[in-house]
């Protein structure tokens, strides 16, 4: 009885939750976005014990949970790993679509970065392409202070 | 020396995308009372009560508290899981830490979702790490959409796997009157449907859908009270990871190491198993998308890494196959995601009782296992037996 007046008439209760909040990204991961805003630089950390290189910066050792103190610099320069290219949109996309998204393992690291890459035709992506850092002209220390990725072209 | 732990009672609603006539109350009521049904008890005969679901997805938070007249545990010792999309797969191994060390005699576990009700994508991009990945998710998709595109260039794996994965579930699911996605669809239809995140096309992607599962757990002399069928939980192990530093371990230039590896390799190593595709008949896989059947099985390291395109394309994980992989149509035709992990455990356990009606696999099973995933940062796997002898 219940159910027959109810699948006439459905009854929903809405409402909005609205949710900010900021993330303290902790000592190395500052220095990493000072070094982006003031000099266009991307730093990774090496872990003094086993020696990989990890960006971004973590300050543990994802292999020997060693401390981390000290960056190091490194080129900006990359290789695409592996990439997806969005052709759908929703509230909280950065971008509108169609836009690829990369994870680049760059030169001198032992882990990878996740960014988006431009410049770019979708049907050139490949994984082992080499690439480069982007910045943009306002940056405001964080990760959107690179503004993307881009394919290194041949010189000639 | 701990309790053996066995599953006596399983019952799940049928899943869909919309049902607007029930609230969540009332759906997973649904979901308990054929669990208790099923395993021949009443609610005042479960010690605890173990319920979860995704937090924010329904745009609110304290489902334990909210819903225990519903899910019956109302002055009964209790958990909420929220770990994301393992959380069907935790309440299981929580369950079985209750029982396994004396705690709970009898243990419910509920997973449940109304994907429709909340703002799924903007909750789960909660998950991802905010000073550098966040930007970047697509919502759920994006990791799914980069391990596939790894695992093809890795395994040098046609795109066409794909489509025939999604057409053995897609046959799976139209004999599981329980799935949310019913649709027999050819590898054609799957190939050809529009692309929404390369490699994915949208006949690649699960689904969001809306149910609830429950299972009754109890030890040993208990169970063998409830059930002349009781499945037992041989084995299960959890394995962590860090946000993408885990998925690439290989890139500074050692051997593949995933939750995935790590996880596989304890089970097998644990029951002495060396010939996983003959030792072990099913797997019920948590499998969000076509590729991850393969990537899987080989990080799960059920066969070498880069053949387990070519065995799936030969028919080894149809229904009818050798080893079938998610006969119930898995996480590709049905998914909502509090209950996905719990159905794995669950569908893998009717297999073993050889009650999954339509979608019974052909061959005789006699272990099974089933796995939980939470962006490959988190896996959970179980190895399930109808005999403990």
């Amino acid at each position: 009885m219940a159910n027959e007046v109810v699948k006439k008439e459905p009854m929903f209760t809405e409402g909005y939750v609205i949710m900010p909040y900021k993330y303290s990204v902790g000592t190395l991961a500052s220095k990493f976005f000072i070094e982006i805003r003031d000099h266009k630089k991307i730093n990774g950390v090496k872990c003094p014990k086993c020696n990989i290189v990890i960006v971004p910066p973590r300050s543990v050792c994802i292999k020997c949970f060693n401390k981390i103190e000290d960056l190091v610099e490194l080129s900006g320069k990359g290789t695409l790993v592996t990439y997806t290219v969005a052709h759908y949109d929703s509230a909280v996309q950065a971008m509108k679509p169609p836009y690829a998204i990369g994870v680049i393992k760059l030169d001198g690291a032992d882990t990878a970065i996740t960014h988006f890459i431009g410049e770019v035709d979708f049907k050139e992506l490949k994984a082992g392409m080499k690439l480069e850092a982007v910045f943009n002209e306002t940056r405001n220390a964080n990760i959107l202070d690179i503004k993307y990725f881009k394919p290194v072209k041949n010189k000639g | 020396m701990s309790h053996r732990v066995a599953i006596t009672g399983i019952g799940q609603t049928r899943h869909s995308g919309r049902r607007p006539y029930h609230n969540d109350g009332e759906m997973i009521h649904e979901a308990v009372s054929l669990a208790l049904a099923d395993a021949d008890i009443s609610i005042k005969d479960i010690d605890t009560v173990i319920i979860g679901n995704m937090d924010l997805f329904e745009g609110h938070y304290l489902n334990d508290a909210m819903l225990a007249d519903y899910s019956g545990s109302i002055g009964k010792s209790g958990f909420k899981m929220n770990t994301g999309g393992t959380v069907g797969t935790m309440e299981v191994i929580t369950a079985w830490y209750n029982i396994a060390s004396g705690q709970s005699d009898t243990v419910l576990v509920i997973g449940w979702e109304k994907h429709d009700e909340g703002p799924v994508t903007s909750a789960i991009t909660t998950i991802y790490e905010p000073a550098y990945t966040r930007w970047f998710s697509v919502g759920a998709l994006s990791g799914l959409a980069l391990l596939s595109d790894d695992y093809l260039r890795r395994a040098n794996c046609p795109m066409e796997i794909g489509g025939i994965v999604r057409s053995y579930m897609s046959e799976n699911a139209s004999r599981n009157p329980n799935a949310h996605l019913r649709e027999k669809y050819t590898v054609q239809d799957v190939m050809n449907a529009r692309m929404v995140l390369y490699p994915l096309t949208l006949l690649m992607i699960c689904p969001t859908s809306l149910g609830a599962c429950a299972m009754v757990l109890a030890k040993e002399s208990k169970a063998k009270k409830m059930t002349k069928k009781p499945v037992w939980i041989k084995d299960h192990v959890t394995v962590h990871a860090e946000e993408g530093g885990g998925l690439f371990d290989a890139l500074s230039g050692g051997p593949r190491r995933t939750t995935e590896t790590e996880a596989g390799k304890t089970i097998l190593k644990r029951n002495h198993i060396t010939k996983p595709l003959e030792e072990i008949q099913l797997f019920e896989m948590y499998d969000p998308c076509p590729f991850f059947h393969p990537f899987f099985l080989e990080d799960f390291q059920l066969c070498p890494e880069g053949e387990a395109w070519k065995l799936i394309e030969k028919g080894l994980t149809s229904r009818e196959g050798s080893f079938p992989i998610s006969p119930s149509g898995g996480v590709m035709c049905t998914n909502a995601i509090g209950d996905s992990g719990t159905l794995r455990v669950a569908e893998a356990a009717l297999q073993l009782r050889e009650d999954a009606g339509e979608h019974q696999v052909t061959r005789k099973v006699t272990q099974a296992l089933a796995s939980g995933f939470g962006g490959s940062n988190w896996t959970d796997l179980f190895l399930l037996t109808n005999s403990l002898d």
